[in-house]
């Protein structure tokens, strides 16, 4: 069963059309990664499946329930970071976590304590005197110490420093052996491209590409360095072949991955001296839709 | 509505006890305090019966109606009655404010800074939040109609008997909660806390205006006004219930359309459309001083407004004054002070001091954003640019300075243009400006004692507003009441000569000048020697 599913989903703010006919589907045990830049619709699609706006258009269901009218049933079972936390001045971090802990129902006070010595999180200090990050350590204690089945984060290690970001990520990779789901909204590209097994990716409220990382690399570049022994000539004409530039015997090029095979066996012909690939990144996966209209650059 | 709209209202509630576990008790005290403290002085100020019946006489007058809600059982007049005449209606506005800060703390402003989104994600319903506040608004105004209503009747006041003493929390009490469902209803429709509290202040401003106006003149126009119905129980003569059920069963059907509005829409939005802004500052904007007149701008129209239209409705009733005197000549003989003044002049004073009380609040707030600015991290943004302490500073001082200014000169025009409409024979608008401006050192040393507090302990700064409610309650009861002479030497309203009931005292005024400067000086000083203070 899917735990998310999402089917032409829309969602105005006055003039604004902040999401645009999204689907979306994430299966039970996976960690799945949604990625846009800022004002894309992320955090719009996160609310509604929070049940905390609702949709002009489209379902969006969680555990196969409707996200607007089954609300609270739905939070039984889910745990969300949001990127932005602001928290009540006048309460310590440790009550804070008490309070959400308890709103949810359920109490694993071992885990709690173990989480804020691995987030090295202070509970007895006042939030109002809490830096950015320790606000996110907060709530990041307080979700991850829910016995949950899906995890909804939104940009949630904005604000940890390296050391806490990489806490963070051994959290999520042992939800992951555990079976746990989790919905990562981000931009910090590495972390989704490190954890997530499937993503998709949105820009002005409409998701542009879906598929696991493998399945979104035939649609990118390997860069290629190339040294011959002979001169190749009309390099540029074959298929594919982009930002070709020479020097000497020695060109660098970016191959689309589908016509890769057709451009080596071409090259070899020339004697090769040497080779260097850099295998295509999910930045440039980004990148190139990141660019939108511009297209080929 | 389903019932899981209303998951962990109960949890909510406890939250919201948690987090105002000072706060609440403290609104509590205070009000009951004040209730208790001034009725109790109502029998050591007046001992014969024929001082009592004196006092009834004032209470005839039109003015006394407009600022206090109209006079019942006069010719029998009794403690009880007095303490209802002149208090409820007063401290129905400081319950008012209580329950609409009460609740727009815990609705919109905890929506606008995320921390509802945070508590949404868990299993809590839809209408949660805004079921636990108004559980909380509805408990607390109770246990206050409790507390004031048994301790009115412990004081064991003749004429203040058990059910006038509960009737009396109870008018009290039901204000509070009418209030609270207001503001719980314009939170639904404004997406900024600010807006929110704006809009229920002005409505209770409204409130009153109607009724001061009604009271005066037309009973049909009080019963539009929410303070004009509880001046209607009588309390302690007729002891009338039915304006409570009036009040509480409109307040009632407000809470039900907020709760269905919330339940429709958005989180974090409201539904009033919000307007685009603009896209590149205009000129005027790019300094320090051009920056903080716009932060404040709609504040500062806003209470110009309200003042100047407080002014006139206090104006319109000196047409009836005018009557009033020549019908009673009782009261000619006993109030007149000075042969050459007219009596109507002495009335001008009176309003006059109230009005200068109020138009410090805008000033302090103008001055106070300086605080609030350095609290929220904003202040960062404009000193690690090429603005110096001093600079910033002093825009806010100066627009402080200019709207203390702006503000009685308001109070004098609004008070003279209403004066003028309906007097046979109009007093002349110098006579109302030198009223009105003679505060102006007065609000001066005010401002500058809050700049020595931003200059050295800025988290103390809530000590202005308790300063300047202080003021408030010596001056204005101080009109009714013979306040001992040090209590109002206390304040600095309290060498400000009545004008024109007193002469012009230039000693006292450059005195009080030169202390707000020296004030202003010291806390310019502490300002730039310490540490600005960034949260997170």
């Amino acid at each position: 069963m899917a735990v998310i599913e999402i089917k032409d989903l829309a969602k105005s703010f006055g003039e604004v059309q902040a999401l645009d006919g999204i689907n979306l589907k994430v299966e039970e045990g996976e960690v799945y990664g949604y990625i846009g830049p800022n004002g894309a619709g992320k955090t719009t699609t996160i609310r509604i499946l929070l049940g905390i706006l609702q949709a002009d258009r489209g379902t969006a269901t969680v555990f196969g329930r409707d996200t607007w009218q089954d609300a609270v049933e739905i939070h039984k079972r889910i745990a969300y970071v949001p990127g932005e936390v602001n928290l009540w001045p006048n309460l310590t971090g440790g009550e804070i976590i008490d309070l959400f802990v308890q709103l949810r129902g359920s109490n694993h006070k071992s885990r709690r304590e173990e989480l804020i010595e691995r987030f090295d999180l202070d509970p007895s200090k006042k939030c109002r005197s809490y830096s950015k990050g320790n606000r996110q350590k907060v709530v990041l204690v307080a979700a991850f110490a829910a016995e949950a089945d899906l995890y909804l984060l939104d940009e949630p290690s904005s604000g940890l420093d390296p050391l806490m970001e990489k806490v963070f990520q051994e959290c999520i990779t042992e939800f992951k052996e555990e079976g746990k789901t989790v919905f990562l909204s981000s931009h910090i590209l590495s972390e989704v491209e490190k954890l997530c097994d499937r993503l998709s990716i949105i820009r002005q409220g409409k998701i542009i590409e879906s598929g696991s990382l493998d399945e979104l690399q035939h649609l990118t570049r390997t860069r290629i360095v190339l040294e011959t022994k002979e001169e190749i000539p009309s390099l540029n004409d074959l298929n594919g072949i982009h930002d070709l530039k020479k020097q000497n015997n020695t060109h660098s090029f970016l191959v689309d991955t589908a016509e890769l095979d057709q451009v080596i066996q071409h090259i070899s012909k020339f004697g090769v001296k040497k080779l260097e690939s850099s295998p295509p990144k999910l930045e440039d996966v980004f990148m190139e839709h990141y660019r939108g209209e511009v297209g080929e650059s | 509505m389903q019932t899981s709209y209303f998951h962990n209202s109960g949890r909510l509630s406890r939250l919201i006890l948690r987090r105002d576990r000072l706060r609440i008790p403290l609104w509590l005290i205070i009000i009951t305090a004040l209730t208790l403290v001034i009725a109790f002085a109502y029998t050591t100020l007046f001992t014969t019966q024929q001082e009592i019946m004196v006092f009834a006489e004032t209470m005839r007058n039109p003015a006394m109606t407009a600022m206090m809600g109209p006079g019942y059982g006069l010719d029998n007049y009794t403690y009880g009655a007095m303490m209802a005449h002149t208090m409820l209606v007063f401290t129905a506005l400081a319950v008012a404010i209580m329950s609409i800060f009460l609740v727009a703390r815990h609705t919109r402003r905890d929506e606008e800074s995320g921390r509802i989104e945070m508590i949404r994600s868990l299993p809590v319903g839809r209408l949660s939040n805004l079921s636990a506040t108004t559980l909380i608004s509805l408990a607390v105004n109770i246990i206050m109609a409790l507390l004031i209503g048994i301790g009115l009747f412990l004081l064991g006041i003749e004429s203040m008997d058990l059910q006038g003493s509960l009737l009396y929390g109870a008018s009290l009490g039901a204000v509070g909660i009418f209030f609270g469902a207001v503001t719980a209803l314009f939170v639904q429709l404004t997406a900024n806390t600010r807006n929110a509290i704006g809009y229920s202040l002005i409505f209770l401003g409204i409130s009153y205006l109607v009724r001061a106006l009604g009271d005066v003149s037309s009973e049909a126009l009080s019963m539009l006004s929410p303070l004009g119905w509880i001046t209607r129980t009588q309390v302690y003569v007729n002891n009338y219930w039915w304006p409570l059920l009036l009040t509480v069963g409109m307040a009632l059907a407000v809470t039900a359309l907020a709760f269905k509005l919330n339940s429709l829409r958005d989180l974090e939005a409201g539904l009033l459309p919000a307007k685009p802004g603009r896209k590149t500052a205009s000129s005027w904007l790019k300094s320090p001083l051009g920056l903080a007149l716009k932060l404040q701008r709609t504040s500062l129209l806003a209470w110009a407004a309200g003042i100047f239209i407080l002014g006139a409705s206090y104006g319109s009733v000196f047409g009836d004054v005018d009557a009033f005197l020549e019908s009673v000549e009782m009261y000619r003989e006993i109030f007149i002070i000075a042969e050459d003044i007219p009596l109507v002049e002495q009335f001008i004073a009176t309003l006059m001091s109230v009005m200068a009380l109020i138009a410090a609040a805008p000033a302090l707030i103008m001055i106070l954003k300086v605080k609030s600015e350095e609290k929220a991290s904003r202040i960062e943004h404009l000193l690690s640019r090429a603005v110096s302490r001093k600079q910033f500073l002093g825009s806010y001082l100066l627009l402080s300075l200019a709207a203390s200014l702006f503000m009685l000169f308001l109070s004098a025009l609004g008070m003279w243009s209403a004066a003028a409409a309906v007097m046979d024979d109009p007093v002349n608008l110098s006579l109302f400006l030198r009223s009105a401006l003679v505060y102006l050192p007065a609000i001066w040393a005010l401002i500058g004692l809050t700049v020595l507090i931003i200059g050295y302990k800025p988290g103390a700064a809530l000590f202005s507003w308790i300063y300047l409610a202080y003021s408030f309650i010596v001056i204005y009861f101080g009109e009714i009441l013979q306040i001992p002479d040090w209590l109002a030497r206390l304040t600095p309203y309290g060498y400000v000569p009545k004008i024109p009931l007193e002469e012009i005292n230039f000693p006292a005024l450059i005195i009080l000048a030169v202390i707000s400067i020296i004030l202003m000086a010291a806390g310019y000083r502490g300002y730039r020697q310490r540490d600005i203070q960034l949260s997170g």
